[in-house]
């Protein structure tokens, strides 16, 4: 049967892992320097309020690093039980970086968390202040060495390729490859971004619920305007990694615009159904012109097809789709944090603003994972561009195997998220001050 | 001298070096895990309040020990755990459970606590049994038939005996009361399942495996490893005759050797591990690679020498210093 085929379920198996794992440290990179903030704030005023909100986001920071470090202890083993040919091709890069990964991010984070969490009584405010930095700045180093990895990927280089394996000629070249900088930014805007609605949502839900604590009103300002401030930098980081997208990886970019023949002056489709079988979209809706005024700064300028790419583009759909989500979403959170800063900054949020800024509690979560699905199956068919292809590093554990344990990883997963986000809100709700323990609206 | 020759054997050292803090940190936390059901709610919180600051950074060392597997030799990664798939996603799922319950079971709501503590000590019992099924089809060489299998359950009931073993000394030292006098209990009877694991799994390995055999039962090798077992067995015997006395002590309010059957239980494992490590050496997977053909390229392995010569000392410094930190009896576990 075609849909069993093992190359799929492994790819699948792996989708699945990687997009649970994700979420976690997106919130967890951000988080960290966020209470880092809290704590810096605190220590500079005394205001007991701030030791009150590092107190309350701390505990959700916890049980995030919990959920981030066994979905991440899953991808090391799968690593090599669904890629075995990843490393045989593709080690002498990979397996240094993930090595250093290991090393000088995964044992800083996980050992000053301890400190971070259960230590402010043993140790001193300055230890723990440093120990939360270093917690912070664990997570990003982490986050840096695996999006190194994952842009050489996408765009290698610094290697030369000797009897199909890759041999390291300048690990600065490597390291720095041509879409890093892009990406890594663009990573880390997402993590602040998702943690920015994360706080703003919950603690527009502690307040709608009646919670008036000094502490939800400081979060709630952080949040919105971390997410006001933040908003603008990543639609501009998103436009320049575009750009560099088009010329590393044209393939990639004519899935995102839907581009099947190479055209001058292509519009910019707001909706279109990509079909495979005729090379065309279906239903297309778009501006004239503004893709191509978008991406090569020029109303007629042009932008290479998919046609140029036989057998070697990805599935357009997912990838034109995802697109989509993400820069919708990315849009929404534009105009709702710039809304909710401005009434802020006059007075208080409108009653329908706050719902919207709970409603939007895991926005970042979305836009998040539609990103990261743009970015990867945009790489399709390769797993290393140009020099790897995703079905030459498949393994060959029978499909049997992986889809029972594809079964037990979905099922798990969906308890686990629903039993966080539940958890999220319960928090906020217990939060809630003694005279109002019910946490009832008054 | 040859690079080549000696780059696989320092990696081979670091992945079992990082395996061996694996089993003996992740060990006793993992053994609190299979003792929770036993204790009564407030004991409940007492246990997991003695492994709150530390089960994070412990599991990191599997990760480490995996992670040298895969970038120092994949090729054997591939095979050892495309062989192991289905003990691998058990164990999997016994750590995700256990990782998230332990935060879960105090911030979810009261009446879902149970279920927490439950996922909490059903999670460690399958990472523990999983792990001792893993080394046992390992030690054969993925080998097939009942007897194998056999071996493996074997195995897999004897780590987690030594894990029950290691959890009940850490909570002797870091527990007072009555949670101390019953994990001293617990202790004695973890010690008569590990000793009987022990022997069990030194009889039937070079029963199950020739290879080994040979390599331990010519002179003069026996001769020099003959210490290994008899310091075993004198430290077994330490141990049993040490914790009634240490039951008696407490009951008087001393608590001076807390520390003794921990240490002591460390010895045993380091002792089998050695064992063990000297029965696979130079092989990785056994009957098939050995470490010279399963490894990278020297190039690679250059590149994470040099980064874990600075850093691993970096690490085991601030581990200490955390250890450290929450060092004696554990507190009741607090954000404050």
């Amino acid at each position: 049967m075609d849909s069993l085929d093992p190359v799929i379920l492994a790819r699948i198996q792996f989708a699945a892992n990687i997009t649970f794992h994700i979420l976690f440290p997106t919130i967890s990179i951000a988080m960290g320097w966020v209470l880092l903030y809290f704590k810096t704030r605190f220590n500079r005023s005394g205001d007991e309020a701030w030791m009150d909100a590092y107190g309350f986001w701390v505990k959700i920071f916890a049980l995030t690093f919990a959920l981030g470090v066994v979905s991440g202890i899953t991808m090391s083993f799968q690593f090599g039980t669904n890629w075995p040919g990843f490393m045989q091709h593709v080690g002498n890069v990979a397996g240094p970086l993930l090595a250093y990964e290991v090393l000088t991010a995964f044992f800083l984070e996980a050992t000053f968390l301890g400190i971070m969490l259960f230590g402010r009584a043993k140790v001193s405010n300055r230890v723990h202040t440093l120990a939360t930095f270093l917690v912070a700045f664990g997570t990003t180093m982490s986050a840096f060495w695996i999006i190194v990895l994952n842009s050489w990927m996408q765009t290698p280089a610094g290697v030369e390729v000797i009897a199909g394996k890759v041999h390291v000629q300048s690990w600065l070249a490597v390291i720095f490859n041509p879409s890093m900088p892009y990406r890594l930014t663009h990573m880390l805007l997402a993590s602040g971004l998702t943690v920015a609605f994360l706080v703003a949502g919950v603690s527009a839900y502690r307040w709608l619920r009646g919670d008036r604590a000094a502490a939800v009103a400081h979060t709630l300002k952080t949040g919105v305007s971390l997410a006001a401030l933040l908003i603008p930098l990543q639609v501009l980081v998103g436009d320049m990694h575009g750009l560099n997208t088009f010329q590393h990886q044209p393939a990639k970019l004519a899935a995102m615009e839907g581009v099947w023949h190479t055209e001058r002056g292509a519009p910019l489709l707001l909706f279109a159904l990509p079909d495979e079988a005729t090379q065309s979209n279906r239903f297309e809706v778009g501006i004239p012109k503004l893709a191509s005024l978008i991406i090569t700064h020029d109303l007629n300028g042009e932008i290479r097809g998919l046609n140029e790419f036989p057998n070697a583009h990805p599935p357009v759909a997912k990838v034109f789709w995802s697109f989509r989500v993400m820069v919708g979403v990315g849009m929404l959170m534009l105009a709702v944090s710039w809304l909710a800063w401005w009434q802020l900054r006059r007075g208080a949020l409108a009653p329908w603003l706050q719902r919207g800024l709970v409603a939007m509690t895991f926005s970042g979560w979305v836009a998040t994972v539609a990103g990261w699905y743009v970015t990867e199956i945009g790489r399709q068919p390769w797993l290393v561009t140009g020099i790897l292809r995703t079905a030459d590093a498949a393994s060959s554990v029978g499909s049997g195997m992986i889809l029972s344990t594809l079964l037990m990883y979905l099922l798990l997963y969906a308890v686990l998220l629903a039993s966080y986000v539940s958890v999220v809100f319960y928090l906020a709700r217990k939060a809630a001050p003694a005279a109002n323990p019910e946490g009832v609206q008054p | 001298m040859n690079a080549e020759l000696w780059l696989p054997v320092i990696f081979a050292g670091l992945m079992a070096l990082s395996m061996l803090i694996y089993v003996v940190l992740d060990g006793y936390d993992l053994g609190v895990g299979v003792l929770l059901p036993l204790g009564n709610d407030e004991e409940r919180d007492a246990m997991i309040a003695s492994i709150g600051p530390f089960w994070d950074a412990n599991e990191t060392w599997l990760v480490l020990g995996v992670g040298l597997l895969l970038v120092a030799f994949p090729m054997a990664h591939g095979i050892i755990l495309g062989e192991l798939y289905l003990p691998v996603a058990i164990m999997l799922l016994g750590l995700i459970l256990r990782g998230v319950a332990f935060d879960f079971r105090v911030k979810a709501q009261a009446h879902h606590q149970p279920a927490w503590n439950l996922a909490f000590a059903a999670g460690s019992l399958l990472a523990a049994l999983s792990q001792g099924v893993m080394l046992g089809r390992y030690l054969t060489g993925f080998a097939p038939g009942a007897g194998a299998w056999g071996f493996a359950l074997l195995t897999g009931l004897g780590l987690t005996a030594a894990y029950v073993l290691l959890g009940a000394g850490w909570l002797i030292m870091k527990s007072t009361g009555h949670l101390q006098q019953r994990a001293t209990r617990w202790a004695q009877y973890a010690l008569a399942g590990t000793a009987l694991a022990v022997l069990l799994v030194s009889v039937a390995t070079p029963l199950t495996s020739s290879r080994i055999a040979a390599k331990w039962f010519v002179l003069p090798d026996f001769l020099l490893l003959l210490p290994l077992p008899l310091i075993s067995l004198a430290l077994f015997g330490l141990l049993a005759a040490s914790l009634p006395r240490l039951a008696a002590r407490q009951r008087a309010g001393q608590d001076s050797l807390c520390w003794l059957p921990f240490a002591c239980t460390v010895g045993i494992v380091l002792l089998a591990f050695w064992g063990l490590a000297y029965s696979v050496f130079p092989e990785i997977v056994i009957g098939q690679l050995d470490i010279w053909q399963a490894a990278s390229d020297p190039e690679a392995l250059w590149v994470i020498l040099a980064g874990a010569a600075v850093v691993l000392p970096t690490i085991i410094a601030y581990t200490v210093f955390a250890y450290r930190v929450f060092w004696g009896k554990a507190g009741k576990l607090s954000y404050s």
